[in-house]
């Protein structure tokens, strides 16, 4: 019953995200594949479980726990900064144009 | 300590944000209140995770979370836009790699067969990107070449490479340990996989590469989710999975090739017989300014060349200085120009262009004829009229910007060379097309003196 209650998730995630992705406008492709990309990131709620409980028992769980936190952090914070600032820099040209883009 | 109901509980508002934030990301008014929910959503994961009882060890999180922030934010911060390509590929990576790790931790504590294989398929996705994603980096900041890389019997070497990937994983999976010999078979063959089948793949293919490494890091993320019972990791892995791919099949139908063919034909590495012969107008910036300055609408087109001369801000320049005459200036982006999905556009951002002058291909095309001139700069196979008119070119049934139905053409260019597919361009020959020889940047830059003149 858990496995097809995963599978069951699994489809209607995949058929959401083909849903909101199909209407996106070519100007927003890079943010929206970084953005994208940051969410991946999520794999970092895995990396904390993995580097937090292993302890004690199992060094090598640890290290690969402690080795995934890393990337995936990195993943995660330069991912939505980098799409914060590149959306940061899409202007409309009826708007005063702020100096907001550059952080 | 929080109980595992409340966790999932969270998990779902995460859920939802990252929803809401990939919907709003689809408006440019609205794309980054979008990406702000969306790392609200990952901010709430995250605390509510770490309040999680099953966390016991507080110095390894705390010091690596340290240390991935850091990195994370000098690294968004310090690249230049221009780098944008190799910066993402280098992110898809470790959101790869990250979801490798994790899937191997989950043998850890458990050897059900279902967790074996959810494993294997994070491992083996998981370490495709991350070594796939390494080349992508090297191609895209010229550390390695940026052609195709083709050698003798590298099919022969792949298929070889998958049988035995296939045989590891079953022999794992009968008998699955966090130190079998079988899974370290299976991370070497994954990571090999994704050397070769990017080293092959050629610089202008790259945004078909980027968006497909971008869902598989997506498609590791959910597998590892399977693996540790996670349902946020499924959620959201699945959601990017499958954005990835959305995105991938639009770079492929603006090639009009297949996915396969991009990932395994070498495109571009041969010169095609196809040999255009005829005479090209060369034009001078005092004789293109005359003409520039006589037009009512001027379209730009640019491509990787304006990326690589960093011509954008000039390119503004010259936009600015013409509007403020009167001229109707647009810019016509084609989807796959540059190096990743949205290139043209990010640059061209960047140097303060509104985003309603940004054309797409299919919103241009039907008005070419009412522009006076078409300014490509630095863009050539997706300009490229045999795309539509010879049926034995390689790039035939491409979708192009037809600049050729404009009344001038201005191709800014360094020589006559073919483009990346190798293809001669007979838009260089064509009677209302003028070359404009030297470097982009230059060449704009004294077309702009000759205005202020």
């Amino acid at each position: 019953m858990e496995i097809v209650f995963l599978a069951l998730i699994l489809v209607l995630a995949i058929f959401l995200g083909f849903e909101l992705i199909s209407k996106v406008p070519a100007t927003l492709h890079t943010p929206l594949m970084s953005g994208a990309n940051a969410i991946s990131g999520i794999t970092l709620v895995g990396a904390l479980l993995a580097a937090g409980t292993g302890s004690g028992t199992q060094e090598l769980a640890t290290w690969l726990g402690a080795g995934a936190v890393v990337f995936a952090t990195v993943n995660v914070v330069g991912g939505y900064l980098v799409t914060d600032r590149m959306l940061g820099l899409f202007k409309q040209r009826s708007k005063p144009t702020e100096k907001d883009g550059r952080p | 300590m929080l109980s595992q109901f409340y966790i999932n509980a969270v998990y779902v508002i995460a859920a939802i944000l990252f929803i809401l934030g990939l919907k709003l990301l689809s408006k440019p008014k609205t794309a980054r209140t979008g990406n702000l929910l969306s790392a609200l959503g990952m901010l709430v994961a995250i605390v509510v995770t770490l309040l999680s009882k099953e966390i016991v060890d507080w110095t390894t999180i705390i010091v690596c979370l340290a240390i991935g922030s850091v990195i994370g934010v000098l690294a968004s911060r310090l690249v230049a836009l221009t780098a944008m390509p190799q910066m993402v590929a280098v992110f898809n990576g470790l959101g790869g790699g990250a979801s490798m790790l994790v899937a191997w931790v989950a043998l850890f504590g458990s050897s059900e067969r279902f967790v074996a294989i959810a494993v294997t398929l994070s491992v083996v996705i998981g370490g495709i990107t991350f070594a796939g994603s390494g080349i992508a980096w090297g191609k895209l900041s010229a550390v390695l070449a940026s052609k195709p890389l083709l050698f003798l019997g590298q099919r022969f070497i792949n298929a070889t490479l998958f049988i035995a990937l296939i045989v590891c994983a079953v022999l794992f999976v009968v008998e699955p340990a966090p130190t079998s010999s079988y899974l370290y078979a299976i991370i070497g063959i994954a990571l090999l996989l994704g050397i070769l089948t990017v080293l092959p793949i050629g610089g202008a293919d790259m945004p078909v590469v980027i968006s497909l490494l971008n869902s598989y890091s997506g498609l590791a993320a959910c597998a590892a989710g399977l693996a540790i019972n996670n349902v946020i990791l499924i959620v959201s892995g699945a959601l990017v999975g499958a954005a990835g791919i959305i995105l991938t099949n639009i770079m492929c139908k603006a090639m009009n090739r297949s996915l396969a063919n991009v990932l395994f034909s070498g495109f571009g590495a041969q010169k095609s017989a196809a040999k255009v012969e005829g005479q090209a107008n060369p034009i001078t910036p005092e004789d293109a300014y005359l003409i520039l300055e006589a037009a009512n609408s001027v379209a730009f087109v640019p491509g990787y060349g304006m990326a690589v001369a960093q011509a954008q801000h000039v390119v503004h320049e010259l936009g600015t200085l013409l509007e403020t005459r009167g001229t109707d200036v647009t810019y016509a982006i084609h989807p796959v120009a540059g190096r990743m999905p949205g290139h043209m556009n990010v640059l061209l951002a960047e140097a303060n262009v509104s985003y309603d002058q940004l054309l797409e291909m299919d919103d241009i095309n039907p008005k070419m004829n009412t522009i006076d001139v078409a300014v490509v700069i630095g863009a050539n196979d997706v300009v490229n009229p045999a795309a539509r008119e010879d049926e034995s070119s390689p790039i035939y049934g491409m979708p192009i910007i037809n600049v050729d139905a404009a009344k001038t053409v201005f191709v800014l260019k360094r020589s006559l060379a073919s483009g990346f597919s190798g293809v001669d361009n007979p838009l260089f020959f064509n009677s209302n097309t003028r070359m404009l020889f030297g470097d982009a940047k230059q060449s704009i830059s004294s077309l702009i003196t000759e205005f202020k003149d």
